[in-house]
């Protein structure tokens, strides 16, 4: 990588941090009550009539994962389609798309911004959590690895739909009719193998079960899904996308007339 | 300094999906060091061009070099040499302009202790440094188009395109802003200026296209257009009410109300026989301008040229 293209990459990702340091309230303090009430309410209150969900792990333990990477996921997915979206909307994308800066360095800019709001959100959700459960990494790589390329996938998707959005409204529909349903049904609550069939094959198709499985395999040693399977598809669906990303902006689809 | 143009426009084509042909196979050189027009009525397809030079269009055929350098095969080195004042307002409005300076300068690979000393600098020298640590938004509107001068001075492009930077702008400011562009301008800048206030224009460029109709339709020195000029309309204030219309040979009088006329004659006839033969049939003037600026005349007559031969 050039020196210039280094950088521009720093100026961009600078740009997004300072975005979500400034609106802070908005970026980082939502999902810290979020995840606050999840863990009183399903966690205290209703965890405690459900009992062990797998031998020594209760069942707000058992959540944790799911409700880190839930965060995560909403918040890579939503700093990265409001961003870019509001840079379109705004007309300020054009300081980007005018200068010399490559595509792939506009991509990884807002990418790695998106990306640290992720890590920022899951470890404020994890403080959160010590307070209630006394969870202890089991496999700290994994749990790195499954954060970092789950904030991967969900900001290069809030970056599709950002660039394809032509109005605010469709940047919120993905959230509402999209990832909500397949975080829900993505394993954070249950385990699959809870599910009868034909249900429980139909959440193989889910991607949001192989990253809450693969951290919950890193947090606490248990997982529905084979590890190096949760991974081919975090790690497939992150070239996919990467790419397609590219291509978009290549093309100037959505961004150039 | 080389002889390669500053901007070297060949056959280019634009069509947008609508179907709309925005430019029909534009040719254009702008030399280095040149302060050049490029005027044209709306929908002409100035913003168009402009939109292809700065990357901000993709182009359906064609290329432009800027000095030498192909926007079409490369794209990252062409856009190094250019900074872009555009029409419309497009920085992010919650940042503040020292950041949105310093940010600029970043996406160009500029390190950041030399990008704030320039963001500093053409904050100061266009009269906006305090505000820099203020809200884009709480800047007045002619701030706003200061703002993005100076963040088009942040790479220090070797060619500068202004499309319309004094809209809506009060006198005094157009006057400080052009005033700074002409000194960029006389230390080596080449600057492309596209204006609806024609007298600019005519004041500050050296060379002129006019576009109409995604077609270049006339790409001279301003002298050289300005001598085409062949009519000029005058607007005579007259010290007492007109009875009846003189006859002046060689003049076409036209009244506009009792105490205004209007006198069209050719540039060769001075206008001294014009005042004789007023004060011969006892007509006194009090004041006189010309109708509208030379330029403008002329463009007017250009585009109205097309017009019919569309």
């Amino acid at each position: 990588m050039s020196g210039e293209n280094l950088v521009a990459l720093g100026t961009v990702t600078r740009r997004e941090v300072m975005r979500i340091l400034r609106i802070w309230t908005q970026t980082l303090l939502p999902s810290a009550i979020t995840m606050t009430l999840y863990f009183v309410i399903f966690g205290t209150m209703i965890g405690r009539r459900i009992g062990e969900m797998a031998p020594g792990i209760g069942y707000i333990d058992y959540i944790v994962p799911g409700l880190i990477m839930m965060a995560v996921i909403t918040n890579c997915y939503g700093n990265i389609s409001s961003s870019f979206f509001g840079s379109k909307f705004g007309r300020y994308v054009e300081e980007m798309l005018a200068s010399p800066m490559p595509g792939w360095v506009i991509l990884s800019g807002y990418v790695a911004g998106a990306v640290l709001r992720g890590v920022m959100v899951a470890i404020i959700v994890l403080a959160i959590s010590l307070a209630f459960t006394d969870i202890h990494l089991h496999h700290p790589l994994a749990t790195l690895a499954t954060v970092l390329l789950t904030a991967i996938v969900f900001s290069l998707a809030g970056f599709v739909n950002a660039v394809f959005a032509q109005k605010f409204d469709d940047i919120a529909l993905v959230p509402t009719f999209v990832l909500a349903p397949l975080t829900y049904l993505g394993g954070v609550f249950y385990s699959v193998n809870a599910l009868g069939s034909p249900w429980r094959e139909i959440s193989y198709a889910n991607p949001v079960l192989y990253m809450v499985n693969a951290f919950r395999h890193g947090l606490l040693g248990i997982s529905d899904v084979p590890l190096g399977v949760a991974f081919a598809v975090m790690v497939g669906l992150a070239v996919v996308l990467g790419a397609l990303s590219l291509y978009l902006l290549k093309r100037g689809v959505g961004l150039r007339s | 300094m080389t002889d390669i143009p500053a901007l070297e426009v060949i056959e280019l084509k634009k069509t947008y999906a609508s179907g709309v042909e925005a430019l029909k196979g534009v040719s254009l050189t702008v030399q280095q060091g040149d302060f050049f027009a490029l005027l044209g009525p709306n929908g002409a397809g100035k913003s168009t061009l402009i939109g292809i030079l700065s990357s901000l269009v993709n182009a359906t055929a064609g290329d432009a070099r800027i000095f030498g350098v192909s926007i079409r095969n490369e794209r990252s080195a062409a856009m190094r040499l250019i900074g872009l004042v555009p029409q419309e307002i497009n920085f992010n409005m919650f940042e503040k302009p020292f950041d949105i300076c310093v940010n600029q300068a970043g996406f160009y690979g500029i390190p950041r202790a030399e990008a704030c000393r320039r963001a500093e600098k053409y904050l100061k020298q266009l009269a906006l440094w305090d505000k820099a640590h203020h809200t884009a938004r709480a800047l007045s509107g002619g701030m706003k188009r200061r703002l993005m001068i100076a963040r088009a001075m942040m790479s220090e492009p070797r060619l500068l395109i202004l499309d319309e930077p004094t809209a809506g702008v009060d006198i005094e400011i157009r006057r400080s802003m052009w005033r700074f562009i002409s000194a960029i301008n006389a230390e080596g800048t080449t600057v492309i200026l596209t204006t609806h206030y024609l007298e600019e224009a005519e004041q500050l460029c050296r060379n002129i296209a006019i576009i109409d109709h995604g077609r270049i339709i006339e790409n001279t020195s301003m002298r050289r257009l300005l001598g085409k000029l062949d009519v000029e309309t005058f607007v005579l204030d007259l010290a007492e009410p007109l009875d009846e219309l003189p006859e002046i040979a060689n003049v076409h009088l036209r009244r506009v109300d009792e105490l205004t006329l209007e006198a069209e004659m050719a540039r060769q006839h001075d206008l001294n026989s014009l005042f004789a033969a007023l004060s011969a049939a006892g007509v006194a003037v009090r004041s006189m301008r010309n109708k509208s600026n030379r330029l403008e005349e002329l463009f007017v007559r250009l585009v109205d040229r097309g017009k019919v031969a569309a």
